[in-house]
């Protein structure tokens, strides 16, 4: 974080222009040096396997050093579907990766719950942390990845760096009723009965 | 072979008092038995020479609350059971009202039966008197409800606000009682969100230093209401839904589902395309084992198999995209045949890969086969005796791999693997070691297979001509009355499958995936219950590895191939 830090405090003293300069250069080092962590889940996994093995080569992108730590990673790969249980992990691994961080939501499961509209899936991780690339596709094919990672460094590339120290919120729909208060579940009031 | 008039007639011999009611079933014999009769009759099922059933292949409930006109109780429990010597099958029923749905547990016979029955407690909220740990598997420990009742809404997610500690499955922690206080026992969370699980699993263990003392896995994580889900659609939607529970093969769980549908409606796919069938089958195992072993290889440290491992899954993607337009998810396999006949260059390709295949494998083999840490790492290590892995219903590789050579394209041929020439692969440790390397064994064969089905495929159709599966002809739809009638129905209101109950199973990759199916007579399934490969295999896993280092429970782990979608649904 130094860098970032130390750019970020110097700016108020520097020229506009230099300013611009050193945003891009900083930008440019993080949109070519992402450290993915796959959050890999489900069968958007293995297409994430394939987009890392040999044939298509995610080291052209300069992602290609796979973390699974996420104190280690800043891009939060989510291949795969997310369910209510799993969702309290999501939601912790996300916090606790450093900034600046980004989200990719591989695959229309992550991106809306996919096809899987029932009891067990959560619609769309946006409910829970912010998303900055949406991939659709069931799974989409490693091109398709390669091609979100690639909007992802164009947005990147358009950043200010002090973007990733102000507070953030996830980015929750309008229909949405989560913001991980969690609501309490009254099973009388929705019909559900307990059963034996 | 032993009919089903003889498996009542000795039931009724041991058990005067009890009633034992036959149902007529077309795929195997059904007895309906009374609650306080379970757990003798299954015991004698399983103990008595001359039946057999040593083998507990699923257990799962149905909930008859639409169907309340034939159903005087609400609940069934089913119960299947294979006799693996003769190949004889039975499904044994229990009616349980919904006042009153306890059961007596049957872990005591079958250890397979301890998450199932947790399964069916989950879902259906049926209890089972003296289960160890009944606990809800698939859906989260706030849940409210059961989620495959007829009468839970499908959508109604509940949010899970913590995830549950699993403090009460390993016991007590801290200064070790067994050595008077000397070392100390320390808990420790693996997963869900680990390298080493391959997907979605959790394992809180306890460890002595290294040693692994309990380990109490979790999972659920990836379930998706597979099974919900299939009884909203019509039967042809459900085809979508099986390429996602093992989606390193997903052919073979489209390949599984039709095969039930057709064996429930009675609709004969021509010859070609089974044909198809058993290529694209064999190929998604090739396909299936490459996975498997590369990963497992990958957590003992050695990255490079995996690289030539998936460059051959690359090829085979390749034809497959050609074939049917998907890599991974393919949707490929219809109800009465396949959704297009093969691509011109497709046998060609075959062809070339199967040359390429050797060479993949081969260099893999002369990594590992010598290789002084993957034999010290794999051979002795996750060891598991023949007759454990039949008393937790392990199918597959991972019981071929103890000795025992059930597979279900010999046991039960379907298609045409009665003719082709070929061996059920076997080895005899049951370790690590020997689950690795039989899945190579298993390569070797399937390109037999596939070398001699490429020589004989014939020509022909690709869909049955049968009007209960197939749309007709343009020309039909447009120039007769039968054939618009025809169109329309099935358009409207989907394939229709003659009420009643089967079971028909196929050998996935990982071992005997079967779909146990209920029809009401209407365009939608009234119930599908998928009995996946790996449930079973996990749930030895705890037994295997306790006792032994924490290092050898990653390899073992990876040697069951885990499938998430598959285990979870």
């Amino acid at each position: 974080m130094g860098l970032e830090n130390f750019f970020a405090n110097k700016t108020g003293f520097v020229a506009t222009k230099l300013d611009h300069v050193i945003n891009d250069v900083v930008n440019w080092g993080r949109q070519n040096s992402l450290w993915p962590y796959p959050f890999a889940t489900a069968c958007c996994g293995i297409e994430f396997m394939g987009a890392v093995s040999n044939t298509h080569d995610i080291s052209r992108f300069g992602a290609e050093l796979v973390r699974f730590s996420p104190r280690q990673a800043d891009l939060l790969i989510v291949a795969g579907t997310i369910t209510y249980k799993m969702a309290p992990i999501l939601k912790r691994i996300y916090d606790q990766m450093m900034e600046p961080k980004w989200v990719i939501a591989f695959g229309v499961c992550a991106a809306s719950g996919g096809f899987y509209n029932n009891y067990s899936v959560v619609q769309g991780i946006d409910r829970i942390i912010p998303v900055d690339v949406y991939l659709p596709g069931c799974p989409p094919r490693p091109e398709a990845f390669f091609d979100a990672l690639i909007a992802l460094q164009k947005k990147i590339a358009g950043e200010e760096i002090e973007e990733h120290y102000r507070e953030k919120r996830p980015q929750l729909r309008p229909d949405s009723d989560t913001d991980w208060d969690v609501p309490a579940v009254d099973p009388a009031a929705r019909g559900i009965r307990r059963g034996c | 072979m032993v009919s089903t008039i003889d498996t009542v007639e000795s039931l009724r011999a041991q058990f005067p008092d009890a009633k034992f009611r036959v149902e007529p079933t077309a795929d195997m014999a059904t007895v309906v038995v009374e609650r306080g009769n379970l757990v003798p009759a299954m015991q004698f099922l399983r103990d008595e020479p001359s039946l057999g059933f040593g083998f507990l292949v699923d257990l799962s409930a149905v909930d008859g609350l639409k169907l309340e006109d034939d159903w005087p109780d609400r609940f069934q429990v089913v119960y299947h059971l294979l006799n693996m010597d003769s190949g004889n099958a039975l499904r044994v029923k229990v009616a349980i009202s919904e006042s009153d749905c306890t059961l007596p547990s049957l872990v005591g016979l079958w250890r397979s039966a301890d998450w199932m029955e947790r399964e069916v407690f989950d879902l259906f909220g049926i209890s089972f008197e003296g289960h160890p740990n009944l606990k809800r598997i698939m859906t989260h420990h706030e849940f409210v409800g059961h989620a495959l009742r007829k009468d839970y809404n499908i959508q109604d997610g509940q949010w899970l606000g913590e995830t549950e500690s699993l403090m009460d499955e390993i016991g007590e922690y801290g200064e070790n009682p067994a050595d008077g206080g000397f070392s100390e026992l320390i808990p420790i969370n693996i997963g869900p969100a680990h390298p080493a699980t391959h997907g979605t699993l959790r394992f809180f263990g306890k460890l002595d230093g290294e040693t692994l003392v309990k380990v109490a896995p979790e999972i659920g994580y990836l379930h998706r209401g597979f099974e919900k889900h299939c009884e909203t659609g019509s039967w042809t939607m459900v085809i979508p839904y099986t390429d996602r529970l093992n989606y390193c093969s997903a052919m073979l769980n489209n390949v599984g589902w039709c095969h039930t549908v057709e064996k429930m409606i009675g609709v004969e796919v021509p010859e070609r395309t089974q044909y198809i069938r058993v290529i694209i089958s064999e190929l998604s195992r090739i396909i299936d084992h490459c996975v498997c072993i590369g990963a497992m290889l990958v957590d003992l440290g050695a990255l490079t198999n995996f690289w030539y491992l998936f460059n051959l899954r690359e090829r085979v993607y390749q034809i497959m995209e050609e074939l049917c337009g998907a890599r991974l998810t393919s949707t490929y396999v219809r109800i009465g045949g396949v959704a297009y006949d093969l691509n011109p260059e497709f046998i060609g390709q075959v062809r070339e890969i199967l040359k390429e295949i050797p060479k993949g494998v081969g260099d893999v083999l002369g990594l590992i086969k010598k290789n002084r840490i993957f034999l010290d790492r794999t051979i002795g290590v996750g060891v598991i005796s023949k007759e454990d892995a039949v008393n937790y219903s392990w199918t597959g590789p991972c019981l071929r791999a103890t000795g025992v050579d059930y597979d279900v394209r010999k046991a039960k041929p379907y298609y045409q693997y009665a003719d082709l020439d070929w061996d059920v692969p076997t080895r005899t440790n049951g370790d690590v070691h020997d689950r690795a390397l039989i899945r190579f064994d298993e390569i070797v064969q399937s390109m037999r297979i596939i070398e001699q089905a490429l020589d004989r495929i014939p020509g022909g159709p690709v869909m049955s001509d049968d009007k209960r599966v197939q749309l007709p002809e343009k020309e039909d739809v447009y120039g007769s009355i039968e054939g618009l009638m025809n169109h329309f129905v099935l358009v409207y209101d989907g394939i229709k499958v003659p009420a009643g109950e089967a079971y028909h199973s196929i050998e996935a990759a990982n071992g005997e995936l079967g779909f146990y199916v209920v029809s009401d007579g209407s365009g939608r399934p009234y119930r599908v219950r998928c009995r996946p490969p790996c449930f079973t295999l996990l749930s030895a896993f705890s037994e295997i590895v306790e006792g032994s280092m924490i290092a050898d429970a990653v390899p073992t782990l990876g040697s069951l191939n885990i499938i998430a979608g598959e285990l979870d649904r």
